[in-house]
């Protein structure tokens, strides 16, 4: 024991290290307040479409050799949640097959063009990290760490300031509609955030895992909480942890990141669900 | 001035018209009742005085007061709302959105009318229960409680009763017929003939030839004999 956390202490001096759980922290946190609103809206796919679509644009980001791949990602998927959201209210294309077709459909393409126009020796590697999330965490620039941080005080204060509207459009939207609020603002904004957030957590756990990351802390507060607040607070609580946890065992371990924090969170999960179970006795 | 006059008012969805003339106007403390038979429009008439969609044809004048999204609606529970994580609280809170205007948070204002009609509809001793453990009627209580935080002029109720026991029923019946007693307008939209007994005004949606008029010139009307007569002899002696 004594031995790792002295390996620990060995490893936290290093800057990328640093930055690396600084980073994972913050978008741990920024996830799991959106994941919320995401999974008690039946929106959950959306993330999962998202994030596909990121790793989409991303491919095509490598072929053109951009300097920074953000720029190109970051506005494609927005565009794309904006785009889903609005089939989602078309009745003629139904949301969740529109979500499905544009997932597996920027899956292929990107797939597709890295397997292309790839010049490195290693192409299934490439893909395989794209995925799953790789060491690219570790590699964060002193820019993109600034970048990280700058876009989680914009969440963090959109969801402060609008808190109250944001529960009001979640638990009952007609509602909401009827005193006059606009209502697609709001949602437009959810799904503009959840883009960014998914851009954003590419780095950290890959584009298949960041679902999970989004979904995991909600429905594990889910299980225990009884208020919006106490989910809220309870979920950040928990996707924090998972991600530090995770992160710290990945070093120590050499495991992949990842994959090791959605590992840790569905342990998380399941002790949620069993706590849970024992409460209602 | 009525608080809304509607005129030849036609509904439907993607320009097709399900009703059309429907004309009828409401007046501060009245109690209409919306009836009509399954695709008939009542839905859609609700969700056009809501503003949640146009109407096709004819227009809706507010006045006496009374302005547009001053509404407060009870709506019919969707899935969502079954396993939602929020106490009472929280719910019957948000309903001071309507009047908020920019302000992002709740002040005092608003905490005390919530706890008023919280107590005036006796569930305040359940605001911190959570709102999926709740039976059906305490459901549409703290419903109730949130649409009158919304508004203190005309509450819409879009079949209240669904899926509630009869004497949870009446109590939900007994406990509206105060309310309106108290001076708010009601505007309820049911299948069911007991709520009926209780209005003033009634509308009876068809497809083209609508009857508005009160209640007592409506049980003259054939429409009226045709549609009570489906709920039984002793369905139709309750009014």
């Amino acid at each position: 024991m004594a031995n790792i956390i002295r390996q620990l202490q060995f490893y936290l001096t290093y800057p990328f290290v640093q930055y690396a759980l600084i980073v994972g922290v913050l978008i741990a946190f920024c996830s799991s307040l959106l994941g919320v609103t995401l999974v008690l809206k039946r929106f959950s796919f959306i993330g999962d479409g998202l994030s596909h679509v990121a790793f989409g644009a991303m491919a095509v980001a490598t072929l053109f050799k951009l300097t920074n791949n953000t720029l190109f990602i970051m506005p494609v998927t927005i565009a794309a949640a904006i785009l889903l959201l609005r089939t989602g209210q078309n009745t003629k294309l139904k949301g969740d097959a529109a979500i499905a077709m544009l997932s597996v459909g920027a899956l292929a393409i990107g797939y597709l063009v890295l397997n292309i126009f790839s010049t490195s020796a290693n192409v299934s590697g490439d893909v395989c990290s794209t995925l799953f999330g790789s060491t690219s965490i570790l590699t964060l620039t002193n820019d993109e760490v600034k970048l990280c941080i700058s876009m989680s005080i914009v969440v963090v204060a959109f969801f402060c300031v609008f808190y109250n509207r944001i529960f009001t459009v979640t638990f009952d939207e007609n509602f909401t509609k009827a005193t006059g609020k606009y209502v697609a603002f709001y949602n437009l904004m959810i799904a503009i955030i959840t883009a960014v957030i998914i851009v954003l957590a590419m780095n950290l756990v890959g584009s298949l895992l960041i679902t999970a990351l989004l979904i995991f802390p909600a429905l594990s507060a889910m299980r225990i909480m009884y208020s919006f607040k106490g989910v809220v607070i309870y979920s950040a609580i928990l996707s924090v942890m998972g991600a530090l946890v995770g992160m710290l065992i990945s070093i120590l371990f050499s495991t992949p990141v990842g994959s090791t924090i959605v590992a840790i969170d569905i342990l998380i999960f399941l002790m949620n669900c069993l706590m849970g179970k024992l409460m209602r006795r | 001035m009525a608080y809304m006059s509607c005129k030849g008012l036609s509904l439907g969805y993607d320009g097709k018209k399900i009703a059309s003339h429907i004309n009828f106007e409401i007046n501060k403390g009245d109690y209409l009742c919306i009836v009509g038979e399954n695709g008939a429009g009542k839905s859609t008439l609700i969700k056009t005085l809501l503003h949640l969609q146009d109407a096709i044809e004819g227009e809706i004048i507010t006045g006496d007061g009374f302005k547009a999204y001053e509404m407060g609606y009870l709506p019919q529970q969707t899935m969502v709302q079954k396993d939602f994580p929020a106490t009472v609280w929280e719910v019957v809170l948000s309903g001071n959105i309507a009047h908020m205007g920019k302000k992002p948070f709740y002040g005092k204002k608003e905490k005390q009318l919530a706890e008023e009609k919280l107590k005036e509809l006796g569930m305040w001793e359940f605001r911190k229960k959570c709102y999926r453990n709740l039976s059906g009627g305490q459901q549409q209580r703290t419903l109730l409680a949130r649409a009158l935080c919304a508004t203190t002029k005309i509450i819409l109720l879009d079949e209240p009763v669904t899926g509630l026991d009869p004497k949870v029923t009446a109590a939900f019946y007994e406990l509206i017929n105060k309310l309106n007693k108290n001076g708010i307008t009601v505007i309820m939209v049911s299948h069911d003939l007991q709520a009926l007994s209780y209005a003033s005004h009634i509308l009876h949606i068809t497809r083209d030839e609508s009857f508005f008029g009160t209640k007592k010139q409506y049980m003259k009307q054939e429409i009226a004999k045709q549609f009570l007569s489906l709920g039984g002899e002793k369905k139709w002696q309750i009014l």
